[in-house]
């Protein structure tokens, strides 16, 4: 079928690819290779590459699904040269994604017409569903001041200091101010209270979390919604709710259907929610929904003449693949309600085995709740001797991958582990994570005593610049040891560490 | 390995053994608004899905898309493997990012950017083109504020100059991120943007010129030397700086292979950043895009966001964060696999093909070739008869025998005119290129041979009540009279409409034309 003439000398198709020339070439880096190679040499080659990578089920970092059913599998490949944004000539699959938001809207109890359609839209992701969510804040903000004759260039929002990297995203490319409300020691997530204080007349919507990233719980939204129910009839200003129910909006409907959260508080206007999280689909889909109609403006919308009737879609990104929405229905439609009430009764059970194995070391403070999101963070009780990141690194070579960070203003003393239970993440896996601790603590134990000093910003200016850089708050190690002055290897790694971390919202967690 | 409890037992043996279609679920409605309660065999699950699923188009017939819809099992392989690979997570997966990085490096390089040998080059895979455009137009935007918040000038009216033949994503772009768009209108006989037009509707608000190699509609290429050489002028008089943006979302995978000499990339010193399809002549699966900057100062540090990667820093400046690593394996892929000369044969094969398909047209004698040869291999053509429903009926007329041939107005200002555009991808070999030249011959003998339909005859009926009997009335309870209405009928023929499915590309740009 295709007509590329690729190959130029048929022998080559006789070797065997590692007695070929090919593997032992330089991989081209910085250009493109003057002449093809055998398709088998080059799939050999880029997999042997890949073998280096993490292995995705390992990685107890990431919220993110890294199994799904072989008949899940087969569709997806099947669909995956189906560009979905040409709703022309695959109906079908702009159909599921229609039915996929609704579902998703009467899970979150929209109030839509049994036949109605819901307003919402599949995206790549939660990064896409937020910028959306808040472009349409923002434009009906600024069109409500405009009526009003009042000033509308210094739109901002209210969140917690908790808030994914994709927010402060948001707030930088779409020149909306980021008005953060700092966290405590102890409490973890956005305060209600302090949240509406900060709300003002430029304020376009306050976000709220269900699912924190950092210790997976769930913000108060009911609290919040009264609260800004009353300062609203005070000031008049209407200002709405935004739920970022990334990774708790597949989880609260199913563990906890009587906590209120969703469209059922009246100010909520539009929550998003990951399919790629526990919506149980392979990285690269979110799903945005709106309250009604009004909250999404008109002129934001496109309209795609689709089937001779009206197509309107509103989404950031273009072509795309369709597999992951087909993947979405699919899920739905396999496990229906009652198998994603039970998986996730098997992450929270597996949570609460990792959770008690964790406790039973005495070694660690659980720093996650019990209501949330099946994930469980814990820090060192004594991080005299060894910190929580020099653990993470020593499971590394277990093969775990559990990343280790501290947490945003104003509680940035604390650092802690977290392990996100995925589907995949069964019993056994949870007590060989507890057991595979343990002998990391014996390991660090049996260490001699951490080498640390106060670092303060002129000595890491001095060091080599791949490791100095704009650090704005580097606070200093507890514990020092007189008179030892640690060399640059030490200084450097422990740089890195708290770079890493105490950098503006910059890490991946997600 | 998952625990999940999905089946009861009793469940469990009956479905084994009832193959799917004796199943009862193939009877129940399939939820269109509600999730469903229970929960379904998988093998059901796949074979409903399945089956709905058979009544989309077949993507290879699909000539509307540029995207790819073909590629070799190897890859398909490496694809699925890497599905369930968060490309967001760097750390964990080291070689994807670095593939991603090779594959920036080998773009820049290809598109000449002036970079030091064995440098890394700036630049970004995305999800597709229009990332890659909002991401080069914010750069673009902030750079713009900044040197006008340093003069001391106004920076609240942005704008940008493209032709009117942009792609719908530019008006995403200049509608979500609050930048006028100034489109520089067609002329017949003329579907590009006019350089010395755009150029003198550059003004000092102006963040860049958008110029377009490989226009959606014509499969052109815009003259972008002689863009950068009027608007050197232009900036040399005035010093505002404007820059130039090059789309070749298609052109991008072309020009490099059949048309070295043609200077259209970074050797053009104003042109400051260039967005190009991976997932169109890039040859990979939908999903992929590229955006690669001329230098580090083409690129404000604020937009940029820093992770700790291995130890090093990674800077990333993307819309989308979590996505799938299977499409940038790919790319990596087909640049190893394929090579240079890989590339320059394919595309190739595709104007050849293209080629054929026009010989073929202009056999029939009915059409007008509007594409041009020196562009990407696609064949845009309408009919000489100027009325505009025949190319819509020949749209449809193609549909029966499975070909998508889609069939569009121009934009302004020649909306009068319709043209029917066949994309040439890798995938369409001469002897189906050949098959659609004859269904197209098939399909004109259709049309020709139409009668028109069932004449309509519409009747009115009048009923009107005879003059006397509104000033009578009856004097007597035993006597009455009755008069029947006087009553009259008009008949006319009214001619049929034809239904047209008309796709629009003009005044909203809302049409999904890729």
């Amino acid at each position: 079928m295709v007509i590329t003439a690729a190959v130029t000398d048929s022998k080559e198709q006789l070797y065997y690819t590692f007695a070929s020339r090919y593997v032992r070439a330089p991989l081209p880096r910085f250009k493109m290779p003057e002449n093809s190679m055998p398709k088998e040499a080059a799939y050999q080659i880029v997999n042997d590459e890949l073998m280096l990578d993490g292995n995705p089920r390992l990685n107890l970092a990431s919220f993110v699904t890294t199994w799904m059913e072989p008949e899940c599998d087969k569709l997806m490949m099947d669909s995956i040269n189906k560009n979905y944004v040409d709703m022309d000539e695959y109906p079908v699959t702009t159909e599921l994604q229609n039915r996929c938001v609704n579902m998703i809207a009467h899970l979150f109890n929209a109030p839509v017409g049994d036949d109605e359609t819901a307003i919402g839209v599949g995206t790549v992701g939660s990064s896409e569903a937020i910028m959306l969510a808040g472009l349409a804040f923002k434009r009906k903000w600024q069109a409500k001041r405009k009526a009003e004759g009042k000033p509308y260039d210094k739109p901002n929002i209210v969140t917690g200091a908790n808030v994914q990297v994709c927010w402060e995203k948001f707030a930088r490319y779409f020149e909306v101010e980021l008005k953060e409300v700092k966290l405590k020691e102890g409490y973890y997530v956005m305060d209600p209270k302090e949240a509406v204080e900060m709300v003002d007349e430029n304020t376009i919507c306050v976000a709220a979390i269900l699912g924190s990233t950092l210790t997976g719980e769930f913000e108060n939204v009911k609290l919040l919604n009264e609260l800004l129910t009353e300062k609203n009839k005070e000031t008049g200003w209407n200002t709405p709710i935004h739920v970022d129910a990334a990774s708790g909006g597949f989880i609260a409907p199913f563990l906890f259907p009587d906590l209120e959260w969703d469209f059922r508080l009246p100010l909520v206007k539009s929550i998003n929610v990951s399919g790629h999280k526990y919506g149980l689909v392979y990285a690269g889909v979110g799903w945005v929904v709106w309250r009604s109609k009004e909250d999404l403006p008109e002129e934001l919308v496109f309209h795609i003449n689709y089937l001779g009737s009206d197509q309107p879609t509103f989404t950031l990104n273009f072509s795309k693949g369709s597999s992951q929405i087909i993947a979405q229905y699919y899920q739905f439609i396999r496990l229906g309600y009652e198998g994603y009430r039970n998986i996730m009764v098997n992450c929270m059970e597996n949570a609460k085995v990792l959770k008690e194995g964790l406790e039973k070391t005495g070694r660690f403070d659980i720093v996650s709740k019990d209501v949330g999101v099946p994930l469980v963070a814990f820090s060192l009780k004594d991080s005299s001797r060894y910190t929580v990141f020099q653990v993470a690194e020593c499971l590394r070579r277990f093969g775990w991958i559990v990343p280790a960070y501290t947490m945003p203003a104003n509680a940035e003393r604390i650092a802690v582990l977290r392990v996100v239970i995925r589907e995949d993440f069964n019993f056994s896996l949870a007590e060989r994570l507890v057991s595979d601790i343990e002998k990391v603590l014996k390991e660090l134990d049996a260490l001699p005593p951490r080498v640390s000093t106060k670092i303060d910003h002129k000595e890491l200016e001095a060091l080599p610049p791949r490791v100095s850089t704009k650090i704005d708050h580097v606070t200093a190690v507890a514990n020092e040891t007189e008179g030892i002055k640690p060399d640059n290897h030490h200084l450097r790694e422990i740089a890195s560490y708290w770079r890493r971390i105490s950098n503006k919202k910059a890490s991946g967690v997600c | 390995m998952v625990l999940s409890v999905v089946q009861t037992p009793e469940e469990i043996s009956s479905s084994a053994i009832s193959s799917v279609f004796a199943s009862r679920y193939v009877q129940d409605p399939l939820p269109r608004y509600r999730m469903p309660e229970n929960t379904i065999p998988k093998e059901v699950a796949y074979q409903i899905i399945h089956d709905e699923l058979q009544l989309d188009g077949n993507p290879r017939l699909n000539l509307a898309s540029f995207v790819t819809t073909w590629m070799e099992p190897e890859c398909d392989k490496l694809m699925i493997e890497s599905m369930n690979k968060n490309y967001v997570d760097m750390d964990e997966y080291p070689i994807t990012t670095e593939l991603q990085n090779r594959c920036v490096n080998i773009i820049a390089n290809l598109l000449n950017a002036p970079l030091a040998s064995n440098k890394q080059a700036i630049g970004v895979g995305t999800v597709g083109s229009s990332e890659a455009i909002m991401l080069a137009g914010l750069a673009f935007k902030k750079k713009w504020q900044n040197k006008r918040r340093a003069e001391g000038k106004p920076f609240d009216k942005p704008n940008i100059v493209t032709g009117a033949n942009v792609q719908v994503c530019w008006e995403k772009f200049a509608r979500y991120f609050e930048v006028e768009l100034k489109e520089v209108k067609l002329s017949e006989g003329y579907y590009v943007m006019d350089p010395k037009k755009a150029v003198e509707m550059v003004d000092e608000n102006t963040i860049c010129v958008a110029a377009i190699l490989g226009s959606t509609l014509t499969g052109e290429f815009e003259d972008v030397k002689l863009l950068n050489d009027l608007l050197a002028e232009k900036n040399k008089r005035t010093g505002w700086d404007t820059p130039i943006h090059v789309d070749a979302a298609s052109g991008g995978f072309v020009a490099p292979f059949i048309y070295p000499e043609l200077e259209w990339d970074f050797r053009l010193p104003l042109v400051k950043s260039i967005n190009v399809s991976g997932h169109k002549y890039g040859l990979v699966y939908a999903g992929i895009g590229w955006v690669i900057w001329r230098s580090n100062e083409d690129l404000p540090e604020e937009l940029v966001f820093h992770i700790n990667y291995l130890g090093t820093d990674q800077p990333t400046f993307t819309l989308n964060f979590s996505k799938g690593s299977s499409q940038i394996v790919a790319q990596y892929y087909q640049f190893l696999r394929m090579g240079f000369e890989g590339y320059k044969r394919v595309i190739r094969n595709c104007m050849e093909n293209a080629k054929l398909l026009v010989d073929g047209l202009k056999q029939t004698g009915r059409f007008d070739i509007i594409s041009k040869e020196r562009g990407l291999p696609l064949v845009a053509f309408g009919f000489k008869d100027t009325n505009k429903s025949l190319a819509f009926e020949l749209s449809k007329a193609l549909r029966h025998h499975g070909w998508i041939v889609p069939a569009y107005t121009m934009p302004a200002n020649v909306e009068h005119m319709a043209v029917l555009r066949v994309v040439v991808r890798e995938d369409l070999g001469r002897q189906l290129v050949e098959k659609l030249v004859s269904h197209i011959n098939g399909a004109l003998l259709e049309l020709d041979e139409t009668t028109d339909a069932v004449p309509k005859i519409s009747f009115t009926v009048e009923v009107k009540s005879s003059d006397e009997d509104q000033h009578h009335e009856s004097r007597h309870d035993h006597e009455g009279s009755l008069h029947l209405p006087t009553t009259s009928i008009h008949w006319k023929q009214d001619k049929h409409d034809r239904i047209q499915k008309k796709v629009h590309i003009s005044g909203g740009k809302t049409n999904g034309v890729c």
